[in-house]
């Protein structure tokens, strides 16, 4: 136990003593919120009022508040996957610098070596997205705050789900990884594409038919709807405070992927956090699996 | 010799890695508390070699005895009985020296006040004192090279294997990593399984290995290998050519003098002996480790030139 500690330690030091591995963890995070700052927010605004009925007066506040949860429960749910990508490939930088024969040589078993590589993972994203967090539930006060203490609590419930979602993901795709050029590679496509598959870059519902039916399989996307829909609880119940019909809200959740659907029946948050818990359960039997087999020579 | 004198035991070993035949039947021994020197080009099979012992490479067949025990059924075990220094250091730059040997102390199950009570006594060895709080990047090449060494010592093994360990070193750091290391040995009965490109490091070790192409060219102590392999030269200095010719032998004219090849120190003694008045100023040059190397291989070690 004390040599994992000390391993998941060391490990947590190198990403942290490695400039670029810290920038480039921060860069999705980063990119999002120019994204959203340059014209993204404006676009969800517009379209979120375009889809409220003309009679109905809404305040600005709930709009702003409804945008911002959007924009962060977008952000996080990309950030605390992609940031595990950044942060596990210390165990690539590990084979790709020598590091790793220095282990081989020495009596530690093999799965305790990648064990390290994962716990490190876990909490230095979970260090760097609840700080995210915090960001977001600051700028989400600025806009229009709708939460309860529950859903804040829920929200860093989902974040570590995320998290260890993302660190379990990474972990089995960085495993044969061995050069540096192969980590750029899989650092920039997952920086790239996870957003978009996942529905944070733009909702799901906006997507066609035949796509939204190939990513309803895709566990990330409930990932991200079980962010939404515990960032966005709040500014739903406003407006059926405020009178907004139930169908409306209805439909506003949908839009904004609160409601997902798969194979024709809607997922509730509870099956969410399901499909994500059995997820990370058979990702992570696959990791135990490979990296219980022998290394190639 | 009795198995318990041998700290490894090679027979029969060979890998290949698709055509290529890296290790080729190869079989020696290493002698406990013994300085071992393994010698070849680049390519001829030493790391191949290195890694089955490590248990990080499969053989393809022969065996590999470690203390006693097969590599093959007790690999884990055996791994506590070795430590490696390699060619390029395998520490953290980014970390320090106290924190690299920290890691790798763990990997060990050295924690805690065991972990303390070793690093001071390493810290005392290789006097680390002074830059053990400071990443081992900014080290220079000597200071990083005595913190893999101690690194490779921090589970106190019975068997230390240097791959190159002064590569790229000045004199100075050299002959101090030499003097430590020879200190252990001698003191703590460590056994020294070394490859090395500086034929004087070779030079004093007790028994020597020389590989080409995957199997031994030729194998002996520094003194068997340069009777067996090497001529000793008698240089004459102050003579006229007539004064040589009358000796009787062949020879070859140098920059101040004359040369002659000759078997046997034996040889030169009756030489100068029977022709005193020529020999007016000369010596004789043993012939070297890089002669040795030469003349097994045909190749130069660290040139790796034909």
């Amino acid at each position: 136990m004390k040599t994992l500690m000390i391993m998941i330690g060391r490990n947590r030091k190198l990403f942290f003593k490695d400039r670029g591995m810290l920038f480039s963890s921060m860069i999705t995070p980063v990119i999002l919120i120019v994204l959203y700052a340059t014209f993204l927010a404006k676009v969800y605004k517009d379209s979120f009022v375009s889809n409220i009925p003309e009679v109905m007066i809404i305040s600005d506040k709930l709009i702003n508040g409804t945008v911002a949860g959007q924009l962060a429960a977008a952000l996080l749910a990309v950030s605390c996957v992609t940031v595990t990508f950044c942060v596990n490939l210390t165990m690539v930088q590990d084979k790709a610098n020598g590091v790793r024969k220095d282990f081989n040589v020495s009596p530690v078993r093999k799965p305790m070596i990648y064990l390290g590589y994962f716990l490190a993972t876990v909490l230095n994203s979970l260090m760097v997205n609840l700080l995210a967090l915090l960001l977001c539930l600051f700028y989400i006060w600025m806009m229009g705050w709708y939460l309860t203490v529950m859903d804040v609590v829920l929200l860093v419930l989902d974040i570590m789900l995320l998290v260890i979602f993302g660190a379990v993901l990474s972990s089995i795709v960085c495993y044969p990884l061995k050069t540096q050029g192969q980590m750029s590679a899989v650092g920039t496509i997952v920086s790239a594409g996870y957003g978009f598959v996942c529905g944070a870059y733009m909702p799901i519902s906006n997507f066609g038919e035949g796509l939204q039916k190939a990513l309803s399989f895709f566990p990330g996307t409930y990932g991200t709807s079980l962010i939404k829909n515990h960032i966005l609880r709040g500014v739903f119940g406003e407006m059926q405070t405020q009178g907004f019909p139930e169908e409306v809200v209805h439909g506003i959740a949908k839009s904004l992927d609160c409601k997902p659907v798969f194979r024709g029946t809607v997922v509730v948050p509870n099956t969410m956090i399901l499909i994500m818990l059995g997820t990370i359960v058979v990702l992570g039997g696959i990791y135990l699996l490979i990296t219980a087999l022998p290394e190639r020579e | 010799m009795s198995m318990q004198e041998n700290m490894i035991v090679i027979d029969h070993l060979n890998k290949s890695f698709g055509a290529v035949h890296a290790v080729n039947d190869l079989s020696f021994r290493v002698r406990k508390g013994e300085l071992f020197a393994f010698l070849g080009v680049n390519g001829a099979g030493k790391s191949t070699t290195i890694s089955m012992i490590c248990g990080q490479l499969a053989m393809d067949s022969g065996s590999i005895l470690v203390n006693g025990q097969d590599v093959k059924s007790e690999g884990h075990k055996m791994k506590e009985w070795i430590g490696v220094v390699f060619q390029d250091s395998a520490l953290d730059k980014p970390l320090t020296a106290r924190e690299n040997l920290k890691s790798r102390a763990a990997l060990y199950g050295i924690t805690g006040k065991a972990f303390e009570k070793r690093l001071q006594e390493l810290i005392s060895i290789f006097h680390l004192q002074e830059f053990i709080d400071r990443p081992v990047g900014k080290l220079s090449g000597g200071q990083r090279r005595r913190v893999d060494i101690a690194r490779a010592l921090i589970h106190k093994p019975k068997i230390l294997i240097l791959d190159e360990p002064t590569t790229g070193l000045d004199p100075q750091t050299r002959k101090m990593i030499w003097s430590i290391v020879e200190r252990l040995r001698v003191e703590e009965g460590l056994t020294v399984f070394l490859t090395t490109h500086y034929m004087e490091e070779a030079v004093s070790a007790d028994y020597v290995v020389i590989i080409d192409h995957g199997c031994i060219a030729a194998e002996g102590t520094p003194y068997e290998l340069k009777n067996r392999y090497v001529k000793d030269y008698l240089s004459i200095y102050g003579v006229t050519k007539e004064e040589v010719e009358s000796l009787g032998m062949g020879y070859e004219e140098i920059r101040d003098g004359y040369r002659i090849a000759i078997e046997t120190p034996l040889e030169a003694t009756h030489l100068i002996v029977k022709h005193a008045a020529v020999f007016r100023d000369y010596e004789i040059i043993k012939g070297g480790m890089d002669d040795v190397f030469l003349s097994v291989t045909g190749k130069k070690l660290g040139g790796e030139q034909q």
